[in-house]
């Protein structure tokens, strides 16, 4: 993962730098922003991959702070982090121009894991590619078609959707709640760990007798697919 | 004096004040017009019989001159009927006539005056007449009247029988003003008494309805079906914050004991990782119960979790059976369903899959456990209901315990051994309710049955003084 510019706009003094020493042990640089006009300031000008905007700050908050910059232009990928955890609030965030929102308390791993996936589609636009590879694992997104080496695995379609998800984010780990969300397209907590199930299902597809697994289970974050060999 | 300001100020002293100009100026058009016709009518008449006489006088001049009139006068004069002549030279001088003077006798020839006479013999007491001045050839001056007393009286009886009734419409409106404006005062001073000690924290007290079923006891009992509504709210809501409290307590004791443990002296950093890993787990579980109870808790207060839109219900129940058939599957238990296609309804996506899911995870958890266990989702239109329904061949819920086990919290004795928080059929049937249906446990002989029983359309708004349901 390449090194990220994020800028953290939270009033709160402990959170924030938490957030910031969390983020730099990353090998990412971080910038705190303690009020709302600060960080709309410090956005515009400054040239940072990412934004974790928290929804209530002094002076701005962080929803006006989203929609101003999107007026003026400012399209870096952004994160809202919110107390405010009802479904129409989580609606209000995406938009107001934010990419991704989070209700607090969150784990850091579910929180680095979403900010590495919104910096990814800024940094690499591997969204418009039509063939994914990783190994000898091949995702051919127009046809449909799943090989592993020369032989063709069947998916049902959301397996297919779910392996397609997991290999456009390769050598990122991908939450089980980014999953649902993303795969499902549903925010509710399933209570039993649905998405393990459907998880091993497609590993015993495309990881059967490999003595190096590509979809490892990140522990206490999620799941990653990456060529091991590497 | 206060007390007397306060009623000048009410409305039903106004109201009365209003009404009592308002009579009284109709009063006096009334009773005036009619006064003011009566004596037109009589003025009337008499200028047509003073204007037969002069011209008949005029005639008799003309046949015989002043002796003529002289005696026709004279032998008027005689007969009763309160008619007056007076003729005079144009110097003004008494010739003939029963009346001693007039001051219309120099007045303008030709005028119906309104004037006076006097008496012959009686020279201080004006009478009151109508006259008209006719000058004869030969310049003498005939005046021919008509006696108007009777009049005059008839007109004082209409005058004083105007200021009586007035007099006596004032009387009456003012008393009756006040009356109404004093009990309506004391209703309403009962009323914001009553209110005040609710105030105060009376909370039980209801605001007085007389009975009279009049507009003041309208607003009393809508006032009182208010003050049960928001009665009602607050019980659920100290209710619910009581069970927060009560139920987060046992998870936060054990969170804190691990956290303890991992900080007491003599442990190895592998058991301290082990014990923080074991904290982070368990606040987990707390976000999670905490959320539910949130939602639970907006549910009962009857607020929209999130804006309702049409969804499709068929389309839901098919994702979470897709999302759950894995879960079965893996459990050797199958998960099977029938759906009606086309199955749309006004309500919010998230919480039904929620709810649905919850659900779901319950019959896989509870109804078919161990191997060949099956668990029926169905979902169809019933009237303006949705249904959906998930079916398990489990032990099922006996009759006396359904109620109990779509509370907060409640685990059956059959469940207590298996993981789970208690919260999950609570939160269904409170998005079930929040779209204004219901979440009902039946027997699916054997096993258990769960109906959910939605609306299509949600009513705006619920009617006042209904129960929540």
């Amino acid at each position: 993962m390449t090194t990220m510019r994020i800028l953290i706009i939270e009033d709160d003094k402990e959170a924030g730098a938490y957030l910031l020493k969390a983020f730099r042990e990353q090998g990412h640089s971080a910038d705190l922003a303690p009020d709302g006009l600060e960080g709309y300031a410090r956005a515009r000008e400054g040239a940072y991959d990412i934004l974790i905007v928290d929804r209530m700050l002094p002076k701005l908050d962080g929803l006006s702070l989203i929609s101003s910059l999107r007026e003026q232009k400012v399209e870096t990928p952004t994160l809202i982090l919110s107390a405010l955890g009802q479904v129409d609030d989580r609606v209000k965030g995406l938009r107001a121009g934010g990419d991704d929102y989070l209700v607090k308390p969150y784990a850091f791993t579910e929180l680095l894991a979403r900010v590495e996936a919104l910096a990814r589609r800024r940094l690499g636009p591997r969204g418009e590619e039509t063939l994914y590879r990783v190994g000898d694992l091949e995702l051919d997104r127009l046809s449909h078609n799943v090989t592993v080496g020369d032989k063709e695995v069947v998916l049902q379609p959301r397996e297919f959707r779910l392996l397609e998800y997991l290999m456009k984010h390769a050598g990122q780990v991908v939450t089980r709640t980014m999953l649902l969300e993303n795969v499902w397209d549903y925010h509710f907590d399933p209570q039993t760990n649905v998405i393990d199930v459907h998880i091993s299902r497609l590993r015993s597809k495309i990881d059967k007798g490999r003595a190096t697994p590509l979809l490892h289970t990140i522990r206490g974050a999620g799941y990653m697919i990456r060529d091991g060999a590497r | 004096m206060t007390a007397l300001a306060r009623l000048f100020r009410t409305t039903a002293f106004k109201l009365s004040a209003a009404y009592f100009l308002l009579f009284s100026v109709g009063a006096v058009l009334a009773l005036g017009g009619v006064g003011g016709r009566v004596e037109a009518v009589l003025d009337d008449q008499i200028g047509q019989n003073i204007d037969a006489e002069i011209h008949r006088l005029e005639e008799l001049y003309g046949e015989g001159g002043l002796g003529q009139i002289f005696l026709s006068v004279q032998r008027r004069v005689r007969s009763p009927g309160g008619s007056i002549f007076l003729v005079t030279t144009y110097a003004g001088q008494n010739i003939v006539g029963n009346i001693a003077s007039s001051p219309a006798i120099s007045a303008e020839e030709g005028v119906l005056l309104e004037t006076t006479y006097r008496l012959p013999g009686d020279n201080d007491r004006d009478h009151p007449a109508l006259a008209r001045l006719t000058y004869l050839p030969g310049g003498f001056r005939l005046l021919v009247g008509h006696d108007v007393a009777d009049h005059r009286v008839l007109r004082q009886i209409l005058h004083r029988g105007l200021g009586a009734s007035l007099f006596w419409l004032a009387l009456i409106g003012t008393l009756g003003g006040l009356l109404v404006a004093h009990r309506m005062l004391e209703r309403v001073d009962d009323l914001s008494a009553s209110a005040r000690r609710i105030m105060a924290g009376r909370l039980d007290e209801r605001l007085p309805v007389s009975g009279a079923g009049d507009e003041l006891d309208r607003l009393a009992e809508n006032l009182n079906a208010m003050l049960a509504r928001i009665g009602q709210l607050m019980r659920g809501l100290s209710e619910v914050s009581d069970n927060i409290a009560h139920d987060l307590r046992t998870p936060l004791t054990r969170l804190r004991n691990r956290a303890e443990a991992a900080t007491r002296d003599g442990a190895t950093p592998e058991e301290q990782r082990a014990a923080l890993g074991a904290v982070i787990e368990d606040s987990e579980d707390l976000i999670r119960i905490f959320n539910a109870l949130l939602m639970i808790a907006r549910a009962e207060a009857g607020q929209a979790g999130g804006a309702m839109s049409t969804v499709e219900v068929d389309e839901i129940v098919a994702d979470i059976v897709e999302l759950y058939e894995a879960v079965a599957e893996e459990q050797g238990a199958r998960l099977t369903s029938s759906i009606e296609p086309g199955l749309e309804m006004s309500g919010n996506r998230e919480l039904l899959a929620q709810a649905l899911g919850n659900v779901v995870d319950n019959a896989l958890k509870y109804g078919a456990a161990g191997s060949d266990g099956e668990v029926g989702v169905a979902a169809r239109r019933n009237g303006d209901r949705l249904e959906i329904s998930v079916a398990d061949r489990g032990p099922g819920v006996p009759p006396e315990d359904r109620e109990r086990a779509l509370e907060r919290f409640v685990r059956l004795d059959s469940s207590r051994s298996l993981p789970g928080s208690g919260l999950g059929l609570a939160l269904a049937a409170a998005i079930a309710r929040l779209h204004q249906g219901s979440l009902r446990l039946e027997d699916n002989a054997p096993g258990l049955r769960v109906v959910f029983s939605l609306p299509v359309t949600r009513t705006p708004v619920a009617a006042p003084g209904s129960d929540r349901t």
